[in-house]
């Protein structure tokens, strides 16, 4: 039960959900002291109700009413530097940031696979067993942890302006963009490597067991019980970093590929207002979104058909 | 020469000796049941047998080839001998029919129409032909051992080890599991058991063997075992058995 104190308190934040509280809290005091103490239940648990309906839908509206608030203060400023109108109309503008995000589009699904599969690949070598394996697990380590601590900024500067510099044979004369895909891969690899590990490990000893007592060898138990259980089980962390990855195709801009972020900065430079990197922003904001949900969505389905299991 | 000869077999984990000295022969077609209180070894001595565990002494020797130590083919080891644990252990990512289709045919080279005649054909007997397309989760326990031990069967074992094979099921679901073993036991499988259900081991096995700390402590037909056991300690865990209502 709610006390009528408590509902005045509802009523003031947000008077369109607080007020009714405030009566029901009233009426359930009233009640209460009659002695009809039902009742009197009933109606605070509509003040409860009512009073939630204060906090959630209240502070939703004036969060939301301060945003809106910042776009039109100092006379509109926020709206001009970040969504002038012209820039926002102009088809020209859009046609080329457009062309531009489907640079940044194409890196990363061509990243996305080679991590996918990449990322596999040293996840396994790493928890080969046996002493003859060490030095390989070693140097898989080694790739893992360093990847992991270079920023992937840094990685795409060594690799886009160092290996064309260094003039190597096969990856001397590779374009801008293969290069980024190249150091978001190598980045990305590392940490992909470990959520399929962690995945890997978290498979029961005894599905090996039951494998590997049927005759299946060691790389027969991999391949068909233990990786095909881990990558299902590690679906909703790689969702995690395909995102990352999808964003940090960004980086892509400081090497000079004409991406969405480059074609950005030309737009804003020409005519000194942000609105160009609002655009962008919208782009990957409507790209992800849907990517998201639709890989919720496969992984929910396929939860359903294969509930559970140890 | 026996079928199965275990001589002198030594176990340890780290510092714990789990397994002292085991002698056991079991003859082809014979059912030797192994009890014993838990922690007494049951378990890892099956899993010595088909080499999921290392022995650190001893021998243990299959039809006459030695199939511990070095320079064994553990594949081929374990294409002879099949196990059923305690929780099943069936995959759960794939169908029933996978399961057991999976290693006649990887294993094997069996090709495909083969291997799922052959488990449909084990599937019907053991009566879960309806459920071959099913996932495991689907299936009640009694139903996933039966399982289980059809995928075992699938491989054409010489041999089959059965570890507690009903301990995790509810109490009506055992009779389903155990009439299974009971008709394989008909047909002449070689068969090594561990088991809490002593009415079944009394009835199915040809010897029974008491494990007590790592060594079998006494051996012999299932009448004088639960009969009259020459061993205190025998006599101690089957009274404790009957206490719990389980003989
Ligand atoms: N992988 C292992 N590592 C360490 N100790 C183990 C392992 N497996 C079994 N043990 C120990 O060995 C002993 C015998 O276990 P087990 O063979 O499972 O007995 P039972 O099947 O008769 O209950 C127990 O004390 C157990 O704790
Ligand atoms: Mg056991």
């Amino acid at each position: 039960m709610l006390t009528y104190r408590a509902g005045a308190v509802a009523s003031l934040f947000f008077p369109p959900a607080g007020i009714p509280a405030l009566v029901h809290s009233l009426r359930a005091q009233r009640l209460a002291e009659k002695g009809e103490i039902e009742l009197a239940r009933e109606h605070g648990e509509k003040a409860r109700n009512w009073a939630w309906y204060s906090v959630g839908v209240g502070l939703t509206v004036y969060v939301v009413a301060a945003l809106v608030g910042l776009l039109f203060a100092n006379h509109g400023s926020v709206r001009v530097v970040y969504f002038a109108w012209s820039i926002l109309t102009d088809g020209s503008a859009w046609h080329s940031m457009i062309k531009g995000f489907w640079i940044n589009i194409q890196v990363f699904l061509i990243a996305e696979v080679i991590v996918l599969v990449w990322a596999l690949f040293v996840a396994v070598v790493r928890l080969l067993p046996g002493p003859a394996c060490r030095p390989l697990r070693f140097l898989a380590t080694v790739y893992v942890d360093a990847f992991r601590a270079f920023p992937a900024i840094l990685v795409v500067y060594i690799v886009g302006l160092g290996l064309p510099q260094a003039n190597l044979p096969l990856v001397g004369h590779l374009s801008d963009m293969q290069y980024v895909i190249f150091a978001l891969s190598l980045t990305y690899g590392a940490y992909v490597s470990e959520v399929y590990r962690a995945g890997i490990e978290s498979i029961h000893w005894s599905q090996v067991a039951a494998a590997r007592s049927l005759g299946l060898s060691y790389s027969q138990t991999m391949r068909f019980v233990v990786v095909p259980q881990a990558v299902r089980r590690v679906v909703p962390p790689l969702l995690n970093d395909f995102i990352g990855l999808q964003k940090d195709t960004a980086i892509i801009s400081v090497i000079g590929v004409l991406d969405v972020v480059s074609r950005a900065r030309f737009i804003n430079n020409a005519k000194g207002s942000l609105t160009a990197y609002s655009m962008a922003a919208l782009l990957f904001l409507v790209v992800t979104i849907p990517f998201t949900r639709w890989l919720e969505w496969l992984q929910n389905r396929r939860q359903a058909r294969t509930q559970g299991g140890r | 020469m026996a079928f199965l000869e275990i001589n002198q077999v030594f176990k340890r984990f780290g510092q714990v000796e789990v397994l002292r000295g085991i002698d056991l022969d079991v003859d082809l077609h014979q059912v030797v049941c192994l009890i014993g209180a838990s922690g007494s070894g049951k378990s890892t001595l099956l899993r010595c047998i088909n080499a999921l565990e290392v022995i650190d002494g001893g021998e243990i020797r299959l039809d006459g080839d030695r199939v511990s130590g070095r320079g064994i083919d553990v594949d081929a080891l374990r294409q002879e001998v099949g196990i059923v644990f305690q929780s099943f252990n069936l995959f759960p990512h794939m169908r029933v029919i996978d399961n057991i289709t999976l290693a006649p045919r990887k294993v094997l080279g069996m090709d495909q129409d083969e291997a799922e005649a052959k488990a449909m054909a084990l599937l019907s007997r053991v009566g879960l032909a309806d459920k071959a397309t099913d996932y495991p989760d689907r299936l009640s326990g009694g139903q996933q051992q039966r399982v289980a031990i059809v995928r075992a069967l699938a491989m054409g074992p010489k041999l089959m080890l059965l570890d507690e094979i009903t301990s995790a099921l509810d109490p009506e679901l055992v009779a389903e599991v155990l009439n299974i073993v009971r008709d394989l036991a008909s047909e002449g499988m070689t068969m090594m058991l561990a088991t809490h259900e002593m009415g079944f081991a009394k009835e199915v096995s040809s010897k029974v063997c008491f494990l007590h700390q790592g060594v079998i402590l006494e051996e012999g037909p299932p009448e004088k075992i639960f009969g009259d056991p020459s061993e205190d300690r025998t006599r101690e865990f089957l009274k404790r058995i009957v206490d719990a209502g389980r003989l």
